[in-house]
Order: structure tokens, then C-alpha cells, then sequence
């Protein structure tokens, strides 16, 4: 049943990535981006990140992925990639360089699998998370914020008319 | 229960779909997003490692990166809009130079 459903999960999540990749116009990549965060988030349900599950729905779902596609409506999308390709030689070579950058992380990840088993029913609960982000992870915490607050500063300055 | 290896295959082929996507692609936007998509492969596989070691600061890290790429997609957005509106035209061929 887990083993069903995972199939399923992560067939979706390859199609769509492959979606936005090959998908010449931009909105629908995004929309593929969409799906594929949906897929993700339902991974970190099976996995049992609860809270990561939600804030991946709320904050790359919801946010990021209305940014994006606010962008690409200002910027007039299917225009870019119209003409022929002048480095074709060079991105058709992406392909196998691509496959072979997959077996080599297969290769390096899977091959130091062994270890001790896993201690089952860890939970990724919102209080189990905020507990440790406001113990051990209080101070990058604290600093996301002014991370935050730098990207909003620097997007003002940057979308100002006269820049 | 679905051993956490699967997780970190998929997580695997998510990064590799991303990286060719970044390379193949002239769209500055749709680089972007293909560098959305490696980021979230990073912390699929972050999570799945945090389960299988029953370490809950794998979940602590995916957050910070969350909060990362959201403050990475507002500057580089505003940086793409900025160059759009001086150069007219969007592809990555073209935008060999830092300042013009």
C-alpha cells in the first residue's frame, strides 16, 4: 500500500520535472513546478514531516510559485526561445553529461547506505520542529528574519523605476 | 513502510532533471524554477536522511532553506524584471556582462 502510493507519487513528480523542463512556455512550466511541489509536500507526509509538509504547501505552493508566475506574466512569456538554437551542439551534450551526473549521485549516496537501522515514529510535528527551531536554532532563526528583511529592502531598490 | 533509499533515488533524479534544465534552457525564469527544483530535491533528501537516522535537525535545515530560496526568488525575480526592462529581451546568451 505505502509502496503503491510511493510509485505513484514519485511517477508524478518525475513527469512534471521533466514537464518543466522540456515545456517551452514558461507558464506552463510553472504549473508543472506546481505540481511537483505538491508531490513533494505529500513525500514529506508519508515521510512524517507534518510541519514541513504544510509550510512547503503554504510557503513554495502558495508563494513562491504566485511570484514566479506573476513574473512571467510581465515579462511576455514564449518570446525568448523562438529562434534557433546558437550553442545546440553544446546544450545537446547536457543530456548525457545530465545521466551521467545521475549515476554518479546514485552511485555515491546509495553506496554509503549501510549503517545503524532506523529508530522508527520520529515525528516532524510543528511542536516537535518549533521546539528545536527555538532551542537549538534560535540564533539562524532570529537571523532568517534579517535575511528577509534584506531581500525585501533589496527588491524595493531594484524594482524602483529609476534604478 | 517505503525504506527512505527510494526517497533519496528520487531525490537524485529530481537534482539531475534540474541540472539539465538549468543548461539546456535559455529563459532565465525557467532556470529559475529548475533551480527550485534541485533545491527541493536537496531537502527531500534531507528529510529522508533525518528519518533514517531518526534526527529530527534535517527538518530544522529544510526550513532554513525554505526561507532561503523564498528571499533568492524575490531578488533574483526583481534582478530579471530589472534586466528585462533595460536590454528588452530575456535570454541567457545575451547576459555575459555584470553592468552595461
Amino acid at each position: 500500500m505505502g509502496t503503491v502510493a510511493f510509485v505513484l507519487i514519485a511517477g508524478v513528480a518525475v513527469g512534471s520535472a521533466l514537464g518543466l523542463v522540456i515545456k517551452r512556455n514558461p507558464i506552463h512550466g510553472a504549473l508543472f513546478l506546481v505540481v511537483n511541489l505538491g508531490t513533494v509536500a505529500a513525500l514529506y507526509l508519508m515521510l512524517g514531516a507534518e510541519f514541513l509538509a504544510a509550510a512547503q504547501v503554504i510557503v513554495y505552493a502558495g508563494a513562491i510559485m504566485v511570484l514566479f508566475v506573476f513574473a512571467i506574466m510581465v515579462l511576455i512569456p514564449g518570446k525568448e526561445e523562438a529562434g534557433p538554437d546558437p550553442r545546440r551542439g553544446a546544450r545537446l551534450l547536457a543530456l548525457p553529461v545530465g545521466g551521467l551526473l545521475l549515476l554518479l549521485l546514485v552511485f555515491v549516496v546509495m553506496g554509503r547506505w549501510s549503517g545503524p537501522s532506523a529508530p522508527t515514529g520520529l515525528s516532524g510535528s510543528a511542536g516537535a520542529v518549533g521546539r528545536l527551531l527555538f532551542t537549538s536554532y534560535l540564533f539562524p532563526f532570529e537571523l532568517t528574519s534579517v535575511l528577509l528583511l534584506a531581500a525585501m529592502v533589496g527588491v524595493l531598490l531594484l524594482a524602483r523605476r529609476r534604478a | 513502510m517505503v525504506p527512505e533509499s527510494y526517497y533519496v533515488a528520487l531525490s537524485a533524479v529530481l537534482f539531475s532533471i534540474g541540472v539539465v534544465g538549468v543548461v539546456i534552457r535559455r529563459n532565465p525564469l525557467v532556470i529559475f524554477m529548475s533551480i527550485e527544483l534541485m533545491l527541493n530535491a536537496a531537502n527531500l533528501a534531507l528529510v529522508a536522511f533525518g528519518q533514517r537516522f531518526g534526527n529530527l535537525d534535517g527538518q530544522a535545515v529544510v526550513f532554513f532553506v525554505m526561507a532561503v530560496a523564498a528571499a533568492e526568488v524575490a531578488v533574483g525575480l526583481a534582478i530579471i524584471v530589472t534586466i528585462f526592462r533595460v536590454r528588452r529581451r530575456l535570454s541567457v546568451d545575451d547576459l555575459s556582462v555584470m553592468r552595461w
